[in-house]
């Protein structure tokens, strides 16, 4: 339990904002916010521990949003059976992913640009495809009922999201300590030398990429429940895959905290950005791409390596002092 | 000598049009340290990725207790307890001497406190204790032989193949080694080992196997080899042997 001190601090920390903070517009950002935590500790499952850099999440975010939004518009699926079945289409794709991907033996910017290729083809055909609505996209009925897994007040959807980035922050913990996790890091290492100690490094990435793909879904069946629109460039737009990945190696890639924090930067940059000036298109393109070269310039370990290399520090610089 | 644990039984591997290991043939008996030695080139290292499952031979069978593992891909072979370490070291480089072990000894030990157990008393065998929880990429180069060795030991092998883990060391670090091996060998471990160091072939091993230009030239003991007229020649060069024993003879 100690371990996880830790978690169930910044989740109780995170979990009483709304007891505090009412103003809509604030916990739209917040929920925005666990959002992005959510998607990037998807990709942080696969690329920060395992090391495979996808750069096409968005094709498993989009996969689960509108898998809840089409079975649900057209098949008259309840939302909650429509949400695991978001998160479980997820999962499937990326076991058919990363069995294409992985048996051809893709590393590095291979694997990059084929997930990259996969996200855009889902893209192409959810924008013509009948059954997504095509270039319309797809709305879901507005019916403010939890039944319905739609919520009147903000705070509620807040604590969904939260939930599932608390299950997400698990899982991620889950990884530092187990076998699985172990041979993860190892193949991110060195995949030559986690073979030679009796890895199966295509099953254990299989593994990484469902989990990982499963996350992802999960925000975009939340992202359906909440906007209650998607189309295909949302769904399945390059946007969501930098997104992915981007919080995750801004706030430390392979860390469980990394996505969280690295969300809460970006969100909190792209809003002041819009707040100065003002909603000027690929603006926030703009502020991701200076912080994105800061963190790879000032802390290749993002935030979170800068934290513990800061307190590292501190801690030893207090050694000397006490032994000088 | 006992029955084989591992034979390697007419192995051909091409590289387009290089034969590099033509009709290998070469038996490892169980409990005993075997040597492969020959000069550079010669196919040694190709020869250990055919045996650890990394590249599959283009001719021939390679049986292991037993059984045929000619196609098995190599983390199933490790887990039938054939280890190897690697020529040029490969450490997971971001993590500590402790994790790195750890990986290896996760194969026969689910849970992560039983794998830190495991992985610290192979650590105290090979002499890494000092420095568990350094970072690989901290480690000298002498270090990182011996995380190499620890870590193939971490996945409690049969059968261990040493790719020149001597190699690069000056004959102090040597001199420490050496006994590791033998105490490796005295615990039942069967050990195939290329290596250069002479000094540490003939003290560690009974059985050499000499390798050159992808052939067996010759085999025997340490002595009988370093002796072979065809060893010499594959070594120095044509007509070296003749010219070795003028010199003698004068």
């Amino acid at each position: 339990m100690k371990e996880l001190a830790p978690i169930i601090t910044v989740v109780a920390v995170l979990a009483a904002v709304p007891l505090i903070v009412h103003s809509n517009t604030a916990l739209n950002f917040l929920v925005v916010m666990l959002l992005i935590a959510l998607a990037g500790q998807g990709w942080n499952v696969l690329g920060g521990y395992g090391g495979q850099y996808s750069f096409g999440h968005a094709a498993f975010f989009g996969t689960g949003a509108y898998t809840t939004a089409i079975l649900q518009v057209r098949y008259g699926v309840n939302a909650w059976p429509g949400f695991a079945a978001g998160v479980g289409a997820g999962a499937v794709l990326g076991a058919v992913i990363g069995h294409l991907t992985f048996r051809a033996g893709l590393r590095g910017s291979y694997f990059a640009l084929v997930t990259l290729a996969f996200a855009e083809v889902l893209r192409i055909l959810a924008s013509v495809a009948p059954i997504t609505g095509a270039g319309v996209g797809t709305l879901i009925k507005l019916d403010l009922h939890a039944s319905a897994l739609q919520f009147q007040s903000r705070a509620v959807f807040y604590w969904v999201i939260l939930a599932l980035v608390a299950v997400s922050l698990l899982i991620a913990h889950a990884l530092d300590r187990t076998r699985f996790g172990a041979w993860l890091v190892a193949i991110r290492e060195n995949e030559d030398a986690a073979k030679a100690l009796g890895v199966d490094t295509f099953t254990v990435k299989l593994g990484a990429m469902v989990i990982s793909a499963a996350i992802t879904a999960a925000a975009g069946c939340f992202y359906a429940q909440y906007f209650l629109f998607i189309d295909s460039g949302i769904a399945y737009g390059t946007r969501m895959s930098i997104e992915a990945l981007l919080t995750p190696i801004i706030g430390g890639a392979g860390t469980v905290f990394g996505p969280l924090l690295g969300a809460l930067v970006v969100k909190a940059l792209s809003e002041g950005a819009t707040w100065i000036a003002g909603d000027a298109p690929g603006l926030n393109l703009i502020v991701y791409g200076c912080v994105l070269v800061l963190v790879i310039a000032f802390a290749p370990r993002g935030l979170v390596g800068l934290v513990s290399a800061a307190s590292d520090f501190l801690s030893s610089s207090k050694g000397k002092v006490a032994h000088g | 000598m006992g029955e084989p644990l591992l034979s390697v039984e007419a192995v051909s591997r091409r590289f387009g049009g290089l034969l590099a290991v033509n009709a290998v043939s070469l038996a490892a008996p169980a409990g005993a340290i075997t040597a492969l030695i020959g000069p550079n080139g010669a196919g040694k290292t190709t020869l250990f990725a055919m045996i650890s499952g990394f590249l599959t031979p283009s001719e021939g069978a390679i049986r292991y207790g037993g059984e045929a593992i000619t196609s098995l891909p190599p983390h199933e072979r490790a887990r039938r307890g054939i280890a190897r370490t690697f020529q040029i070291v490969q450490p997971f480089a971001g993590l500590t001497v402790r994790e790195n072990i750890v990986v290896g000894a996760h194969l026969r030990h689910r849970t992560r406190a039983d794998a830190i157990a495991a992985a610290e008393d192979v650590a105290r065998e090979v002499g890494l204790t000092a420095m568990l929880d350094r970072p690989a990429n901290s480690l000298t180069i002498v270090g990182r032989k011996r995380l190499e060795l620890a870590r193939a030991l971490a996945i409690a092998p049969k059968l261990l193949l040493l790719d020149e883990v001597l190699a690069g060391l000056n004959p102090t670090e040597v001199s420490e080694i050496v006994p590791v091996i033998h105490a490796l060998c005295d615990r039942g471990i069967t050990i195939l080992m290329i290596e250069h160091v002479m000094q540490a072939v003939m003290s560690l091993s009974e059985h050499v196997f000499v390798l050159a230009e992808g052939r067996i030239i010759a085999e025997g003991s340490p002595a009988a080899v370093a002796a072979d007229r065809k060893v010499i020649e594959a070594y120095l060069g044509h007509g070296a042997a003749g010219k070795l024993r003028g010199a003698h003879v004068h």
